[in-house]
């Protein structure tokens, strides 16, 4: 069974939708980091389907990269999450809003 | 030649140098011999260049040291010129420096900076070598700036007395303004001779116009009467006795204060270009003698007298210097520079015996108590009175006849002047060392007790220098003496009618005359007396009001600048711009602020929004 190229790019473009979504409505700093992994994973579809369609080993070595550094992303935000909640005893994003005009 | 030359201006820089690298373990002891011998032996070194140079002719060489500035056609080297009229220099500076160098190792003994005393005399002795042994202007000008600084530090030595502090910066200021001259007439040297070197302008100084050679004196001579003390600028030299007496000795007497009148002859073949120039030198001069005279005999302050008396000495200098007597001005110079720092230095002595009194009134009758100071400060008195045979009465007296040459009426100032001198000079004798014993609150009932041997030592030699100083220019010699010495260095300046023998020895009696009149009429008024409203006018004692003038004139229209400047120009017109951007930027970007809502997930729909934006943008070109 061969599944066309694009069927992969909807399913990239139907995870990155959710990912956006997600991003722009919860509240928690959790959720937004499990969003923001979907983002990069979407990316990360698009760039191993263009690679396997267009026979450049390019796309998939730049996957290996996002995935470092999502991976460090991911340790550092963690760690500030858990600094805030341990100040504020919350997660919530919209109480982190001194910066305001 | 060239590395004794060199030796004697980095003595004293060596001293400077090793005195400022002495921590505060080094006792006061090596100080203080280092900083003296370091002077004595640039002494040395100057009797020996001073040989050197007798036997050479001409005798005149320049010491290449370094270049030192290189722009389009200007060249600078630091070069030494040594000539008659540096080494005649060198000679008077070193040596009085040595011995008040000596009488300080006691004189400022157990002071809390000692060290920064020695300190700074040494860098003055260095820079006034430099002054002199400079063979072109900007080199002299450094060493200019670098006495006029030490000046400034020694005057504001003791800177936690405010009257002291103050004195420093009105000397700093009065020399600053003098500086200017000096600047603008180096400025014109060079546009017109396109050289500051010493041998070159002496060379082309004949191509000047007489407009631009008028410039040049005139600006010399505001350069001049900053650091001498000439009028309009002397106010500063009688509050800069604040310093230690022995500064006062040095500097702000012997060498420092004289630099003016050396640059003026210096500038010799500059000034023999304008007659009009050195009629107002001589006027300066002249004035300044007398006006100083007058203040000076109602002051009650034992050095501002001498102070005063300095100012005096300097104007006939410069007196000199105007009727085209530059030898004259030299010689009155090294024999002023004897007899003032040996009265200075005499003053400090009856200071120190005293315990600090400096009032004339709390002395008097000192003289069975100090068995050296006091006949020694009787040589200085009667040699600045210009008794003969000492070397006041010789050097004054060579001064006087050339005025009497070129001009009757400053003339008659001068014996004037010399009257004053003889009185003011015998009031200070007579209420410090006879009459009735006024100093026992001063020394809380104790007898006053002479001072060590290192400073009644450079006392006795300068009470021998000023009783054989005379020597150095006889009116009836004119083989080797100074005149004879100095003069290849000097600008020519027509002689007037040559005085017959008869005329000389009468100007010779008057001179006599003028002293004796002032010496008798000092001690008819203050023998049994010592203080009389009548003989010591307020409007004297007020130095003529000149601060007052000056105050009027410029202090306080400057200080009402000042305070307009600081309550109304600071807060509305500076603080009132800078504040106003800032309000208007903050009001016109109130409705704009509110889009910082500080929601994270408000930015980020709106990087979705616009990325979305660009997107179709970019699609719809493609199509």
């Amino acid at each position: 069974m061969n599944v066309p190229a694009s069927w992969y790019l909807v399913l990239a473009a139907v995870l990155f939708a959710i990912g956006v979504f997600g991003l722009l409505t919860r509240r928690s700093a959790l959720t937004i980091f499990m969003c923001i992994e979907l983002l990069l994973n979407a990316i990360n579809l698009t760039f191993v389907t263009f690679a396997h369609s267009l026979s450049d080993i390019g796309g998939q070595a730049t996957v290996f990269f996002v995935m470092v550094v999502a991976a460090a992303e991911v340790t550092v935000g963690l760690g500030i999450v858990v600094t805030v909640f341990r100040r504020r005893n919350s997660t919530s994003v919209d109480e982190l809003h001194e910066l305001q005009g | 030649m060239n590395i004794l030359a060199t030796l004697l201006v980095l003595a004293p820089l060596a001293g400077f140098v090793f005195v400022l690298m002495a921590g505060r373990s080094q006792s006061e002891k090596s100080i203080g011999l280092v900083a003296t011998s370091a002077v004595a032996f640039s002494f040395v070194m100057a009797v020996a260049s001073f040989f050197v140079l007798l036997g050479e002719h001409p005798r005149s060489t320049t010491v290449n040291l370094f270049n030192w500035i290189s722009a389009g056609n200007l060249h600078v080297s630091a070069a030494l010129l040594v000539d008659p009229l540096s080494i005649t220099m060198c000679l008077f500076v070193t040596g009085i420096s040595a011995l008040i160098h000596l009488y300080s190792t006691a004189y400022m003994h157990k002071e809390k900076d000692y060290r920064k005393f020695f300190l700074y005399l040494n860098l003055f002795v260095f820079s006034m070598l430099v002054l002199v042994l400079a063979n072109n202007l900007v080199l002299t000008f450094v060493g200019w700036e670098g006495v006029g600084v030490c000046s400034y530090w020694l005057v504001s030595f003791y800177f936690d007395r405010e009257s002291a502090a103050s004195a420093g910066k009105k000397a700093f200021i009065f020399n600053r303004v003098g500086d200017l001259g000096l600047l603008i007439a180096m400025f014109l040297l060079f546009q017109h001779l396109h050289t500051l070197n010493y041998v070159g302008i002496t060379a082309k100084a004949a191509s000047l116009s007489p407009t631009t050679a008028l410039l040049v004196v005139l600006a010399l001579l505001l350069g001049a009467a900053g650091k001498s003390a000439q009028i309009p600028l002397f106010n500063w030299l009688p509050d800069a006795m604040e310093g230690p007496t022995p500064v006062s000795a040095l500097i702000h007497a012997a060498t420092m204060v004289t630099a003016g009148v050396f640059l003026l002859v210096r500038m010799s073949p500059v000034l023999t270009m304008s007659a009009d120039g050195r009629l107002v030198i001589a006027i300066i001069g002249t004035a300044t003698a007398f006006v100083a005279a007058t203040i000076a005999t109602a002051q009650k302050d034992i050095k501002k007298v001498l102070a005063f008396s300095t100012v005096s000495q300097i104007g006939f200098m410069v007196m000199a210097v105007g009727v085209g007597a530059y030898s004259a001005a030299i010689f009155l110079m090294i024999s002023h520079a004897f007899f003032k720092a040996l009265l200075f230095l005499g003053s400090g002595s009856v200071i120190h015996s005293l315990n600090g009194e400096q009032d004339l009134r709390k002395m008097g009758g000192l003289q069975k108590f100090l068995p050296y100071t006091f006949p020694t400060f009787l040589i200085g008195w009667l040699t600045i009175s210009g008794i003969p045979p000492f070397a006041g009465f010789w050097s004054k007296g060579a001064v006087l006849t050339n005025v009497y040459d070129h001009n009757k009426i400053l003339w008659l100032v001068g014996i004037l002047t010399a009257v004053l001198t003889a009185y003011y000079m015998s009031r200070l004798f007579v209420l410090t060392f006879r009459g009735n014993e006024r100093f026992r609150e001063a020394t809380e009932g104790h007898d006053p007790h002479e001072s060590p041997w290192v400073m009644t030592a450079p006392l006795i030699i300068l009470a021998v220098l000023s009783v054989l100083g005379g020597l150095l220019d006889l009116p009836w010699t004119h083989h080797g003496d100074l005149t004879s010495f100095l003069s290849p260095t000097l600008g020519y300046v027509p002689a007037g009618a040559p005085l017959s023998s008869t005329v000389q020895w009468g100007l010779g009696l008057v001179d006599f005359a003028a002293a004796i009149i002032g010496l008798l009429a000092a001690f008819s008024i203050w023998r049994d007396r010592y203080e009389d409203a009548r003989f010591e006018k307020s409007f004297l004692e007020r130095v003529w009001r000149w601060d007052d003038a000056y105050d009027l004139t410029i202090g306080r229209p400057l200080t009402s600048v000042a305070q307009f400047s600081g309550d109304v120009i600071e807060p509305k017109v500076i603080d009132g711009a800078v504040n106003g951007v800032a309000v208007t930027v903050a009001r016109s970007v109130e409705g704009i602020a509110k889009v910082q809502s500080g929601y994270v997930r408000h930015y980020a729909l709106a990087m979705s929004l616009a990325l979305s934006v660009i997107i179709v943008y970019l699609v719809a070109r493609v199509w």
